[in-house]
């Protein structure tokens, strides 16, 4: 079992043109802002979008002119569409009948996926009745219950609270891998992505603009979505030595040398705010910043500041309160030389 | 009551071929004060208290009363429906009720109406659903003006749509000179072409109601159960009817109920044969020349038919409006 697609969905002036190919048991994440063509290359995968060009090629067959139901693809959709007249086991069971298994055998089937995702006592219920988790859970086995060739999921967490989220993340790695076939996962959620994937391609504007292993894409951020999503600061500029001057103003002092064009990556958390210029520090880069934005992010707050160069911070909820930071006040910014990541572009 | 559905048609009748799904919760929205209306008559005042009276002209919380060019032209179209119930009920043979509906002929058009009506529906239900899927999901050339003439019936003075059936199926008819002269079939004036009557006025109720449910109803669960494996037929038996399951039957209702009433198509393409063609409503309308009091008992019985109908599709819709 494995995928091999080249989709091309032309859609009046917007185009997707994507080539994925997911090894068995891997598991492939597409990464994007909204509009990027994510949910519509997931669709065109599933058969649910007709393909403008090139071809879907599953295990080795040609599924390119199949309709969906013809395709052996299993979907978890974002809002998990279960059907809300059935019940959770007749829901999971339902892929089984509609391949021909008999009513007994389906159901004892269906009851043993229930039972795989720790939802035996919630069989008899109906969708409505169950929480957001439950109802993921339900999707993810009605889905894998009839083994289909290649499985996609939809941003299969974003309809859950963080705390579900979190517990549920865990839970879908491990039936991912017990899967054993490959899967897509769509997703704009930068965790979820790094947890769940094998390797990431990055969609933007309905074509790929960076493709690797989760740890490289985060690393290396070679766009500014990818960049703010993966939590970074990215910047471009032209290196000389262990100074690389911005392309949107200020200068960094980098520990690592380099020459040319370049990204240059910092983590928000590595980014110290203070009230009066730091004298004595060992922190090598040292500017002006003017607070934009105080936006709380879990348990930590992100600062948004204007520079030159911008530039986002963690910091602690204690800080916002010792540093009074409010929007418009002007602080000191300071990163440390070794905290920054070059890299060519 | 007769006369009064024929004034409610057109009302009823450009809702549905608005396709809005706010139809059936307008139908069920004008069942209390029916009701209401139908107990105030009849049984002095307990039903309709005092203090709700004035709510009738009054809109919206926190805004003042009704402004009285409003509120006049109001009361007078209240009164306008209410009093020809208040006559039919205050004229009422009540006594002689049991003896007037007792009668072999009463019994006769009661016991047609309701079989005829009811294979109305059955009819429309088998091949309206179908039409009503293909005017909703499949895309073809001439749709629209497909969907516009499927609901000509609903505008059509039902009397034009008899001649016409009768022309279409008649001995001579475009495709009953074959009926008969290939199979010695002849339809009209027979108790079935009471129901292919009834079917062609009362079946655009359903397909509309149901095309209108279909339209806004999510394909993505149909497309859900594609990408379980499931055939299209699969999908619409066991996704699509179920989740506009309540649209079937509010408009499977609404079929019956204007089956029941048909009047014009019926007579001219059936004739008035008791026992045979003569339904509830034919009976009514000759009664009134011979036996008045027989033709309001009649009147009073679909007129109860009738609320039953409102008031079971109420509840029904409205539980319905509670699921998911």
């Amino acid at each position: 079992m494995s995928l091999d697609a080249h989709l091309v969905v032309r859609r009046g002036q917007f185009t997707v043109d994507v080539e994925l190919s997911v090894p068995d048991g891997a598991v492939l994440g597409m990464l994007g802002p909204n509009g990027a063509g994510k949910t519509t290359a997931l669709r065109a995968l599933a058969g649910l979008e007709p393909l403008t060009g090139g071809h879907v090629v599953l295990d080795g067959t040609d599924v390119t002119a199949a309709p969906p139901e013809q395709r052996d693809v299993g979907v978890v959709f974002q809002d998990y569409l279960l059907f809300p007249h059935l019940t959770a086991l007749e829901n999971v069971a339902y892929g089984l009948r509609a391949r021909g298994l008999p009513k007994a055998a389906a159901r004892a089937d269906a009851a043993e996926w229930l039972d795989q995702v720790g939802l035996t006592d919630r069989a008899g219920h109906r969708p409505r009745q169950l929480s957001g988790g439950q109802a993921q859970r339900v999707a993810l086995a009605r889905a894998l219950a009839p083994r289909p060739r290649l499985l996609l999921l939809d941003e299969p967490l974003a309809a859950l609270d963080a705390g579900t989220r979190l517990a549920l993340r865990t839970d879908l790695r491990r039936h991912l891998v017990s899967y054993g076939g490959p899967a897509v996962v769509v997703t704009h959620d930068a965790v979820e992505a790094m947890v769940l994937t094998d390797s990431l391609v990055v969609l933007e504007g309905g074509r790929i603009v960076q493709s690797g292993p989760p740890a490289e894409v985060a690393r290396y951020p070679r766009t500014e979505y990818v960049a703010s999503l993966l939590g970074l600061n990215l910047y471009r500029g032209a290196a000389r030595g262990d100074r690389v001057e911005l392309t949107g103003g200020g200068e960094l002092v980098v520990a690592e040398h380099a020459t040319g064009e370049v990204h240059v990556a910092v983590r928000p958390s590595a980014v110290a705010l203070h009230r009066d210029r730091p004298e004595h520090s060992s922190p090598r880069n040292v500017w002006a910043g003017r607070i934009a934005g105080v936006e709380a992010v879990g348990d930590r707050v992100r600062v948004a500041l204007t520079g030159p160069p911008d530039v986002l911070a963690d910091v602690t909820t204690d800080a916002v309160a010792d540093l009074e930071l409010a929007t418009g006040a002007e602080i000191w910014v300071s990163v440390k030389a070794t905290e920054i990541t070059v890299y060519p572009v | 009551m007769t006369s009064g559905r024929t004034d409610g048609t057109p009302s009823l009748a450009e809702g549905v071929a608005a396709g809005t799904p706010s139809l059936v919760d307008r139908v069920a929205a004008g069942t209390p004060s029916l009701v209401e209306r139908v107990a105030d008559g009849s049984r002095t005042r307990r039903y309709l208290p005092r203090r709700r009276q004035p709510e009738l002209l009054r809109s919206r919380p926190g805004r003042s009363g009704a402004p009285w060019p409003l509120a006049v032209p109001a009361a007078i179209a209240i009164l306008f429906l209410l009093l020809p119930l208040v006559g039919l009920l205050v004229r009422a043979p009540w006594t002689e009720l049991p003896t007037l509906l007792s009668d072999p002929t009463v019994r006769e058009a009661l016991r047609l109406s309701l079989i005829t009506a009811t294979l109305a529906t059955g009819v429309a239900l088998v091949i309206g659903v179908p039409l009503a899927w293909v005017l909703a999901r499949v895309r073809f050339p001439g749709r629209s003006l497909l969907r516009a003439l499927v609901t000509l019936p609903l505008v059509l003075p039902p009397v034009v749509g008899g001649v016409a059936l009768f022309l279409a199926l008649g001995r001579r008819g475009l495709l009953g000179q074959y009926l008969d002269r290939w199979f010695g079939l002849t339809i009209p004036f027979t108790p079935f072409a009471v129901v292919l009557a009834e079917t062609f006025v009362a079946m655009p109720f359903l397909v509309v109601t149901v095309e209108g449910a279909l339209r806004v109803a999510d394909t993505r669960y149909e497309e859900a159960s594609a990408t379980l494996g499931a055939s299209r037929w699969t999908t619409f038996r066991r996704v699509t009817l179920p989740m506009i399951g309540p649209s079937v039957l509010a408009g499977s209702v609404l079929c019956w109920a204007r089956a029941l009433g048909e009047f014009g198509a019926t007579i001219t393409f059936a004739g008035n044969f008791p026992g045979r063609t003569q339904t509830m409503p034919i009976a009514v309308y000759i009664a009134l020349e011979t036996d008045p009091d027989a033709a309001i008992a009649l009147s009073l019985v679909l007129l109860v038919v009738s609320v039953v109908i409102l008031v079971s599709l109420r509840d029904r819709v409205l539980n319905a409006g509670k699921g998911p």
